[in-house]
């Protein structure tokens, strides 16, 4: 294609061409492909407007931002904010509550739907496998308002949890579980077990099914039984995929899910619901403190970004696999 | 039958076990829903009593009745259905338009673009930075809000990129040689061939449009211009009872309660992704497998 001779400007090129005559080249190519820029061009300009200004906005961190006023002519602070997040009373209990969410959801989350897949994949009827399959993930595309108001129904005074632990005497009043913040944590890695289980070994079904059956018969042949064969065939298999999501999981350590603890929290299990996501939205769009909200948001953005690189080289030197 | 009878006994164990494990995750899946179900469908002051665990004790309509007879739920519903179908197709379209774009090898720049785009990834502004990027874009209280800042996802872009790869390099070049730009190529050559591709981030995209209620929460005071799932969030988790109490239909019929109809609001609201789900699932099956091949 004529169009690749000229962007490539490697060594083919005759050392007389000039800087100039490159340049002109350069050009002309561009224009000729005016339509695929413009194209390109116009997404370019959306992550600039929605992603970097958003990342250049992160400078109120360092300032004392007033909403009246424009960036530019607020006041340095230096480091301000983030000394005031670290001395602050709550930074206890919104790390606590941050990493013992994300942590529990990382220990019981992560290896269920790999059990489930493998669990999945041995049920002989393909009917019944298919039927499991599509029942088991309509529950992700239910949205977090939805299963709180189930949540909040079930989990009522009069609901019926409470109807069935006092039927079989297990309790004899009957508990408010979303106003007690004990049973929080519980609450949270339940539900979100609950929508995501199915949908999460769909990649791990997927990694399964391209195993080869060839594998499986000389193992047949060599008089392997069923467990033999998910431990030395199916489990060394979809292992790549298994690391790669755990990159990702621990690099979401800091995302204790947004969208389902501000459905779940309210005033009462305030102490074992704040995560930094809530606390963040609660200092800033609440208490318009924009500034100090920025900084404890950059704060996690940059362990998160430190998680992901080290799960990633942790993971490399363990087994070889990574993300990048 | 015989092969059957090679099976060992342990096996066999196995495979019962299994089966009756795979009865109960689907029974739990399932029956959260069924309970709603029939809770809303039973006369709303005689399921206060409780007790309503298979089926209505005293089958009533009414609270469908009242849902559908609310100005406010209905015009929420209005606005859920305006924000589901004009975002889903400007986000297809733009996302694939850029998509497209960045799987020619020819794109000058390409690498450039693609880096700006893999930043994005791993790091972002954060949630006020954010707040103020849409409030300096006049965004707030506007309808705008639920379409350009979803207009585009990289992490999308990578599904159509994989998908776009594969297809054969001969396709565009007849168009080429009439002479059609490389726009036309895209809407009139690329995208009926990528249906299998575009139904699958159509689906994922309108059921996040469909699903979202943090974006009408914090960027829209206006009442008339917040989604169902904001307005649902507003009566679950704030337990907000003067808005289910202006729910309620003038003449309170005795068969309603204010938790009847969230019910019954909550089943209006699941339903089309209920009844659309088991057709689409061919598609996003597929197309999760053509994203994390590449993911």
């Amino acid at each position: 294609m004529r169009l690749e001779e000229g962007v490539g400007m490697g060594g083919s090129i005759p050392a007389k061409i000039s800087r100039r005559q490159l340049f002109l080249k350069l050009l002309r190519v561009i224009y000729r492909q005016r339509y695929l820029q413009v194209m390109a061009l116009l997404g370019v300009a959306w992550m600039i407007i929605f992603n970097y200004v958003p990342m250049y906005g992160i400078i109120i961190a360092f300032k004392n931002f007033d909403i009246i006023k424009p960036v530019s002519e607020a006041p340095w602070v230096g480091l301000e904010h983030f000394k005031a997040f670290l001395e602050d009373d709550n930074l206890g209990y919104v790390i606590k509550n941050t990493l013992g969410i994300s942590i529990l959801k990382l220990f019981i989350g992560f290896p269920l739907p790999i059990a489930f897949a493998i669990l999945l994949n041995e049920v002989r009827s393909a009917f019944f496998k298919k039927t499991i399959q599509t029942i088991s993930y309509l529950p992700h595309f239910l949205s977090w308002v939805i299963l709180g108001g189930i949540l909040a129904t079930w989990l009522a005074d009069v609901g019926i949890v409470n109807k069935l632990l006092m039927s079989v005497n297990l309790i004899e009043e009957p508990i408010t579980y979303l106003a007690e913040p004990q049973f929080f944590w519980s609450i949270v890695i339940t539900s979100d077990i609950w929508k995501e289980l199915g949908w999460s070994a769909i990649i791990y079904l997927a990694a399964i099914s391209s195993i080869s059956p060839e594998l499986y018969e000389a193992a047949t042949i060599d008089g392997a039984g069923r467990f033999q064969k998910i431990w030395n065939i199916t489990l060394p298999s979809i292992k790549g995929t298994v690391t790669i999501l755990f990159i990702l999981s621990v690099s979401g350590l800091l995302n204790s899910n947004f969208d389902q603890i501000l459905v779940l929290r309210n005033s009462l299990n305030e102490s074992a619901s704040n995560v930094i996501d809530i606390y963040v939205y609660q200092m800033g769009i609440q208490l318009s403190r924009f500034s100090y909200a920025t900084a404890v948001g950059l704060i996690k953005s940059v362990i998160a970004l430190f998680l992901l690189l080290g799960a990633n080289y942790f993971t490399k030197k363990l087994n070889g696999t990574s993300l990048f | 039958m015989l092969k059957m009878s090679r099976l060992t006994t342990r096996e066999s164990v196995f495979d019962i076990v299994n089966f009756v494990f795979m009865l109960f995750i689907c029974f739990i899946t399932l029956y959260p829903i069924w309970y709603v179900l029939v809770n809303s469908l039973n006369d709303g002051t005689d399921a206060m009593r409780g007790g309503i665990y298979w089926f209505p004790r005293i089958f009533s309509m009414d609270s469908y009745k009242a849902v559908f007879a609310n100005g406010g739920i209905m015009l929420a519903m209005w606005v859920t259905v305006a924000k589901t179908v004009v975002g889903t197709l400007v986000h297809v379209f733009f996302t694939a338009m850029v998509a497209y774009s960045f799987s020619r090898h020819d794109l000058v720049g390409r690498k450039f673009y693609m880096l700006l785009g893999t930043v994005t990834l791993f790091f972002s502004g954060g949630l006020i930075p954010y707040f103020l990027l849409i409030r300096d874009l006049n965004l707030l209280d506007s309808f705008w809000v639920y379409i350009l800042p979803a207009a585009f996802s990289f992490f999308d872009l990578i599904i159509f990129l994989t998908f776009f790869r594969e297809l054969p390099a001969g396709l565009e070049e007849a168009a080429k040689i009439d002479g059609a730009n490389d726009f036309k190529i895209f809407y009139s050559i690329v995208i009926p061939v990528s249906m299998p591709v575009v139904a699958t981030i159509m689906l994922f995209h309108g059921v996040y449009q469909w699903n979202d209620y943090f974006t009408g929460m914090i960027f829209i005071n206006n009442m008339d211009l917040q989604p169902i799932q904001t307005y649902l969030y507003r009566v679950v988790a704030q337990s907000s009872s003067s808005q289910m109490a202006a729910a309620m239909p003038a003449n309170i019929q005795k068969s309603v309660t204010s938790q009847s109809i969230k019910l019954a609001t909550m089943v209006v609201t699941t339903a089309p992704i209920v009844i659309a789900y088991p057709f689409l699932q061919k598609y996003f099956v597929k197309g999760f497998m053509i994203g994390s091949i590449k993911g």
